[in-house]
């Protein structure tokens, strides 16, 4: 058992600072979003035989996604599983290729980018898995784990600069620097965390995409985690993509907030306008399915949402939500609704949006 | 059936792991209730012996090497003292469990209805077709739709939900008294985690029974719970009911969880703090109070004395094994509750010396 790697006082220099999101900070680039995202589709094909292999359909992971990334912000992606967050985070990254659409970093198209130039552009993006166990190579030290990019991207000076960088990396995120030499095993869930966060941030990318970094940790630990990626945002002027499933987390971590159902965003606005008056009846579901963590305001059970998330491979027509949600007319099954402009401030896609009376039913709950 | 005393009485339990690195306390002397009809939540992190402590009251640790020391006393028989044959007639009968994972659960190569089947007949001189009824009352009564079809049906062909509430539907089977749940809904995404936890709470009226909540996840224990036994390194540092657990909590740890989870109801800025360091190895563990090392508030002598578990004054069933005076205490969590940080929590973390 790991648990005893070393006295480790876990909270990094700002974990009792005052953590207020502090985002777009005044950069160059002017108004011009970082991430533009238009039309995004990934379609996995279902094949089958296996030697001559014939398509037999598709799963549709994400179809059909649109959103903007501003400088300095946090976007939060929200959605339960099997939802395609997971899939435009990596396809954003470029970890997967897309069936369609675009992804435009700083003006750029990059989904069809190769070579030399799309190495350039990923020096400027990077990521943080959901688990810490599996995300780092249990044969490296973490010194060569955190110091890598400098050599995949051809920044080495020497080792002694290496180490010294990644010492300073490894200060910053929390770790002891004199750990330089240890495997991943010695250190505990938290720090391995850390210690993704601190080879993420060793290019000092634009973006940081976070899927799910928190969702594998100890309750207590999750905190120092999420600390420090808002820190890490507020010195470093870092964009933020966090993917989560935890909608509290969410709501804590993100200026703006996109929800996703089957493929689609159904939902997308600033946070306050999407937690406090939520208009896509699978906001409201979501919203109200979140434990509260008071017993006396929780003991009156709400309305649960019923049945389960259709199969992606085969989504209902119309609004895929139809098959669910409790507002469904014969419409919803029918015309699929596109985002729009829902007078509160977020964008939803739904053609009978919760009215401020059944949002006052769920808002009873987290009013409290 | 409704004898006094409580359902379920365990005193004193512990169990111990010696490996070739050391003994290790993952059950380290707890005392605990679950009353009839109501739901004790028990909270903790990854190893803080929350799943041993269940698993050993079904005597799943029994033959694991495992040395087990205490009593468990269900409805006045000790359930640690009791032979294997014996207490196999309580296991999944008068006591019922369901895991966290669904899917490893249940046996992939048999179909749910001959699990389920099964289960009756381990325990019920009954024919083949009155379990397959059986069954198939069960299934529908945890919400399968079209359970006469669905019950031929094998795991894989279920959903996530789906399988958690076949695990359920098996679980009770066979009417228990006492339903274990451990971490039944951590596996599973927000919308189908409150149908479990409203079908947990339907069939605790409707079947009148009582169930033991494992989990991490505080939300659920406020929704779910009764009472509450918060357990860090292999002991309950505080118990209480579920009411005043989350309105005034007397231990360093629990205001530590409390206050380190996001919640809807917060203002959405507000500050989370985390508890500094990690969990305590089960083999080395902390001198004196165990959470010592990872406390704001502990004094030099609390690496010293370990704490017992006491009544909190004025608070009836509200129990907490803290060092610090009971005025402190209070002054300390008015504070943590306003949003504001206490000067001993700003100050230096103590190092956690006392782990390695």
């Amino acid at each position: 058992m790991s648990a005893g790697a070393g006295p480790q006082p876990g909270p990094s220099p700002g974990d009792q600072s005052a953590v207020v999101a502090t985002p777009r900070g005044a950069q160059p680039g002017g108004d011009e979003p970082l991430v533009q995202v238009r039309d995004l589709v990934k379609h996995f094909p279902i094949t089958r035989g296996i030697v001559v292999q014939r398509k037999i359909g598709a799963v549709k992971a994400v179809d059909g996604v649109s959103f903007d990334v501003q400088r300095g912000e946090t976007l939060g992606i929200v959605g339960e599983t099997g939802c395609g967050k997971s899939t435009t985070a990596r396809l954003m990254m470029r970890l997967l290729d897309a069936s369609g659409g675009e992804v435009r970093f700083e003006g750029r198209e990059i989904t069809r980018l190769k070579g030399a130039p799309l190495k350039a552009v990923r020096r400027e993006m990077q990521m943080i898995f959901q688990d810490p166990y599996s995300s780092l190579n249990p044969r490296k030290t973490v010194g060569s784990i955190i110091g890598e990019p400098f050599a995949i991207h051809g920044l080495e000076q020497g080792r002694g600069e290496r180490k010294r960088a990644v010492g300073e990396l490894m200060e910053r995120v929390g770790l002891n620097p004199e750990h330089y030499n240890r495997y991943p095993h010695e250190f505990s869930g938290g720090q391995r965390q850390r210690i993704g966060v601190a080879r993420a941030l060793a290019l000092k990318p634009k973006l940081l995409i976070a899927d799910e970094p928190v969702s594998a940790l100890d309750v207590s630990i999750q905190a120092q985690v999420l600390n420090l990626l808002r820190e890490m945002q507020r010195e470093l002027g870092l964009t933020l993509i966090f993917i989560a499933h935890d909608l509290s987390v969410v709501r804590h971590m993100c200026d703006r907030v996109a929800v996703m159902y089957l493929g689609k965003i159904v939902e997308i606005g600033p946070g306050d306008a999407l937690y406090g008056s939520p208009r896509h009846p699978y906001t409201g579901a979501l919203l109200s399915a979140v434990p509260l963590v008071d017993p006396s305001a929780s003991r009156g059970r709400r309305p649960t949402l019923a049945g389960d998330v259709p199969s992606p491979a085969n989504p209902p027509s119309g609004c895929r939500f139809h098959t669910r949600c409790p507002k469904a007319q014969e419409r919803c099954s029918a015309q699929e609704p596109s985002l729009e402009e829902t007078g509160t401030g977020t964008r939803a896609a739904c053609h009978y949006p919760l009215t401020p009376l059944e949002v006052a039913e769920i808002g009873v709950r987290s009013a409290r | 059936m409704s004898a006094g005393g409580p359902l379920l009485r365990v005193e004193d339990l512990r169990v111990e792991y010696p490996t070739e690195d050391g003994v290790v306390h993952a059950v380290d002397g707890i005392t605990y209730e679950v009353q009839r009809g109501r739901t004790l939540g028990v909270v903790g992190e990854s190893g803080s012996g929350k799943t041993v402590a269940s698993l050993t009251t079904l005597g799943i640790t029994r033959g694991q090497g495992a040395r087990v020391s205490g009593r468990i006393l269900f409805e006045g028989r000790d359930l640690v003292a009791l032979p294997e044959g014996e207490l196999r007639a309580i296991r999944g009968n008068e006591i019922a469990m369901v895991f966290q994972d669904p899917l490893s659960s249940l046996h992939p190569l048999y179909s749910v209805g001959f699990q389920l089947v099964e289960a009756v007949l381990a325990h019920r001189d009954v024919s083949k077709a009155k379990a397959r009824e059986r069954a198939i009352e069960m299934l529908g009564l945890v919400g399968i739709p079209d359970a006469a079809r669905r019950v031929d049906d094998y795991p894989h062909e279920f959903s996530g939900g789906m399988r958690q509430r076949a695990m359920i539907a098996m679980a009770l089977v066979n009417d228990p008294k006492l339903l274990i749940a451990d971490e039944p809904t951590t596996a599973l995404d927000v919308t189908v985690q409150a149908q479990i936890l409203d079908l947990m709470e339907r069939l605790k009226r409707e079947l009148d029974m009582a169930i033991m909540l494992i989990t991490h996840d505080l939300g659920v224990v406020a929704e779910m719970a009764d009472d509450v036994a918060v357990m860090y390194a292999g002991r309950i540092v505080e118990t209480a009911s579920a009411e005043l657990l989350f309105a005034s909590p007397e231990h360093p740890y629990a205001w530590g969880l409390l206050k380190s989870i996001p919640t809807l109801s917060a203002p959405r800025d507000e500050q989370l703090v985390p508890i500094p360091g990690s969990p305590p190895s089960l083999i080395h563990r902390p001198s004196g109070c165990h959470f010592h090392p990872r406390c704001p508030y502990a004094q030099p002598d609390h690496a010293r004395i370990d704490p017992a578990l006491q009544a909190v004054p004025e608070e009836p069933g509200h129990h907490v094994a803290c060092l610090l005076e009971p005025l402190t205490r209070r002054r300390l969590w008015a504070e943590l509750r306003a949003g504001r940080m206490p000067d001993e929590a700003l100050a230096a973390v103590v190092p956690a010396g006392g782990a390695s």
